[in-house]
């Protein structure tokens, strides 16, 4: 089973959090049970997810780009969701499992703003007090979802403090719930974090691959070839990978490789990184040689994180997925390309994905292969940075 | 044979007195300062030196000692350096020091290596924030052979079977966090302190020494009547920050402790 009853994905995860934290995570643990035997709450997150939040979503194929690249390349279209992203599966899911446990403030971290948003989202649907953590940079770069999560009635908090982008707000997040644990639900944004986190987050988003499969076996009457998702915390390729464990499908995750591998401004803890502890969890890392973790760099915010989620780790050291990375450049390219050909302006994230599929990917396997894409996001948020780059239109 | 932690609180207990521990955070502002604030506070009678090791990520740390650590790495401190300077002031002191260390900082230089340069170097303990006894059982392990101490944290969120857990793989003391929150002076103590630790004593005999919160010396005394000591950081590294670059800085911190001190 994995994780296992104390929380690891073969050597990664587990609980490395003060102790202050152990009971509530405990109890988070022992409500997740119950809530996951709980016919009424998955009932009632299952319409949820298909009134509030527009699932499923649509699995196309790209005609255009699939025409292109020689191969047939499906996107699933995460992007179409309520508030612009996949995150919304797991706000909603944990949200609920708040109410369930009777808190009625709910704390996030936010690096694109994505998470804090649907956060927010579900914070006002529920009626729930929220604050979030965002860095300082980080509210620079995404001011309108900063807005946004304002007018929905959050408190965005700046996190001043080392980077001032993803890693730090997790740590002030960290901070606020060990100081207010007993009213307070911590909601996560990616599958990272101490043991249950990891495992809850990749429950609620693992709707992606189980739609994924079913509209396959609809469409083309067999799975695909080949499943690439971005992976920054790795939230939305968990959810899309997870349902495939036991089949064949190769799966594929797109880290940021920003500036270049061999540059030291990347977000690719997985192919360059190592095994350390961030943030309650073990799993690769970037860290320098005396352990002190670095700064990630992408251009995308949700890329934008030293750390990765335990269970990717479990994936690497075992061959169940690959990993690779795009670069800054190569991801605007992606983002690009998607946009002229189709039609469809994606995030940044995904388009590290896109790009990958398309122009690495499609290229070196035969004709006949199926290649499915996570289109975790949409690119509005991203459309100010485009702009900066004075992007040719 | 007894480590200089259990000696200290023999001879404490045997004087009928309460530990005082002090923290400061190697590096801030350097190296060199910090090798005369630790001669400063064993002079000034603190009974035991809590010395963190710069971390880029504290997560269980108030603003103070974030910045203080922020100090730290500015200084170019790592943990090598950092056991440097122990194994130097062990040439002339006793007084016990235990570490504060993040995990990821222990496990990057390999748990065993961690724990022989450790006790090589003459530090007597280490203190892991975010260590739960859970994840801490192959380096107790290795600390039991040696001799060296494994302080756990309790808090007031810990459930009676926690308790138990944690005292069964502690050993030197046992750190009770005074409050739900991270590190940082506070103008008033918890008020469930005082239940907790006799909640807590009545299932272990390790000495319980609490910490998080504790900055004037009425506070030390109040917490050393019900415990076996008191742990003050932030508001001895409010001092340091303070005065960073005056030529009296280490004169000034010793001055405070005594008064911290005074009260017990």
């Amino acid at each position: 089973m994995l994780p296992d009853k104390f929380g690891k994905f073969g050597v990664f995860g587990g609980k490395f959090v003060p102790e202050t934290l152990m009971m509530a995570l405990e109890e988070l643990e022992k409500e997740y049970k119950i809530a996951q035997k709980d016919a009424k709450f998955k009932k009632e997150l299952d319409n949820l997810l298909e009134v509030y939040a527009g699932r499923p979503t649509p699995l196309y194929l790209a005609k255009n780009i699939s025409k292109k690249a020689g191969r047939k390349i499906y996107l699933k279209r995460e992007d179409l969701l309520h508030t612009g992203a996949h995150k919304i599966n797991n706000t909603l899911g944990q949200a609920l499992l708040a109410v369930k446990m009777g808190k009625r403030r709910i704390i996030a971290e936010t690096g694109a703003g994505q998470h804090g948003l649907a956060t927010a989202t579900s914070a006002a649907l529920f009626g729930l007090s929220c604050d979030v953590y965002m860095g300082e940079e980080d509210i620079h770069r995404q001011a309108l979802n900063v807005f946004k999560m304002r007018l929905l009635g959050a408190r965005v908090i700046p996190v001043y403090s080392g980077s001032k982008t993803l890693k730090d707000a997790t740590s002030e997040a960290i901070r606020d719930w060990v100081t207010n644990v007993k009213n307070t639900y911590y909601v996560i944004g990616s599958a990272i974090g101490p043991h249950p986190y990891p495992m809850i987050v990749r429950d609620f988003q693992s709707v992606i691959g189980k739609e994924t499969k079913k509209q396959f076996m609809k469409y083309e009457k067999r799975l695909p070839d080949y499943m690439v998702a971005c992976v920054g915390g790795g939230s939305n390729a968990m959810g899309f990978f997870r349902p495939f464990f036991k089949t064949n499908v190769k799966l594929i995750g797109v880290e940021a490789a920003g500036l270049g591998l061999n540059t030291e401004k990347h977000g690719a803890s997985l192919c360059k990184g190592s095994v350390g502890i961030l943030h309650g969890t073990k799993s690769y890392l970037l860290q320098d040689k005396f352990g002190q973790v670095k700064i990630a760099h992408s251009i995308s915010a949700g890329l934008d994180y030293p750390g990765t989620g335990p269970e990717h780790s479990y994936y690497k050291e075992t061959g169940r997925a690959e990993y690779t990375a795009v670069a800054d450049k190569e991801a605007l390219q992606g983002f690009k390309m998607l946009t002229e050909l189709e039609g469809i302006i994606p995030a940044l994230e995904s388009s590290h994905a896109i790009y990958y599929a398309a122009k690495k990917l499609a290229p070196k396997i035969g004709r006949d292969k199926i290649i499915a894409v996570c289109l975790s996001g949409r690119g509005d948020k991203d459309i100010d940075i485009v702009k900066g780059l004075k992007f040719k239109v | 044979m007894l480590n200089r932690i259990d000696l200290k609180f023999k001879e404490l207990r045997k004087q009928g007195k309460k530990a005082f521990i002090a923290f400061i955070m190697a590096g801030d502002p350097s190296l060199r300062v910090t090798k005369k604030l630790i001669f400063e506070l064993s002079l000034k009678g603190a009974d035991i030196i809590e010395l963190g090791v710069p971390f880029s990520d504290p997560m269980a740390d108030g603003p103070t000692i974030q910045k203080s650590s922020e100090r730290g790495l500015k200084s170019k401190t790592t943990l090598t350096s950092v056991f440097n300077l122990v194994r130097n002031v062990r040439l002339q002191i006793e007084t016990p020091i235990v570490f504060l260390i993040y995990y990821n900082l222990v496990f990057h230089y390999g748990l065993e290596k961690f724990i022989n340069t450790a006790v090589d170097s003459g530090v007597d303990g280490v203190v892991i924030p975010d260590l739960p006894p859970e994840e801490s059982i192959d380096l107790c392990k290795i600390a039991k052979k040696n001799r060296f101490s494994i302080i756990h944290l309790l808090a007031p969120t810990s459930s009676i079977d926690r308790v138990k857990k944690v005292s069964n793989v502690s050993s030197g003391f046992i750190y009770y966090v005074s409050l739900t929150g991270t590190t940082g002076a506070r103008k008033k103590l918890a008020a469930d302190i005082g239940a907790n630790l006799r909640n807590i004593k009545n299932i272990t005999k390790i000495p319980v020494c609490v910490g998080f919160g504790i900055s004037t010396p009425g506070q030390v005394k109040e917490i050393q009547k019900i415990s076996d000591g008191a742990i003050v950081g932030s508001a001895i590294i409010k001092v340091i920050e303070n005065n960073i670059g005056k030529k009296d800085l280490v004169k000034k911190v010793g001055n405070f402790v005594k008064t911290l001190k005074g009260g017990g």
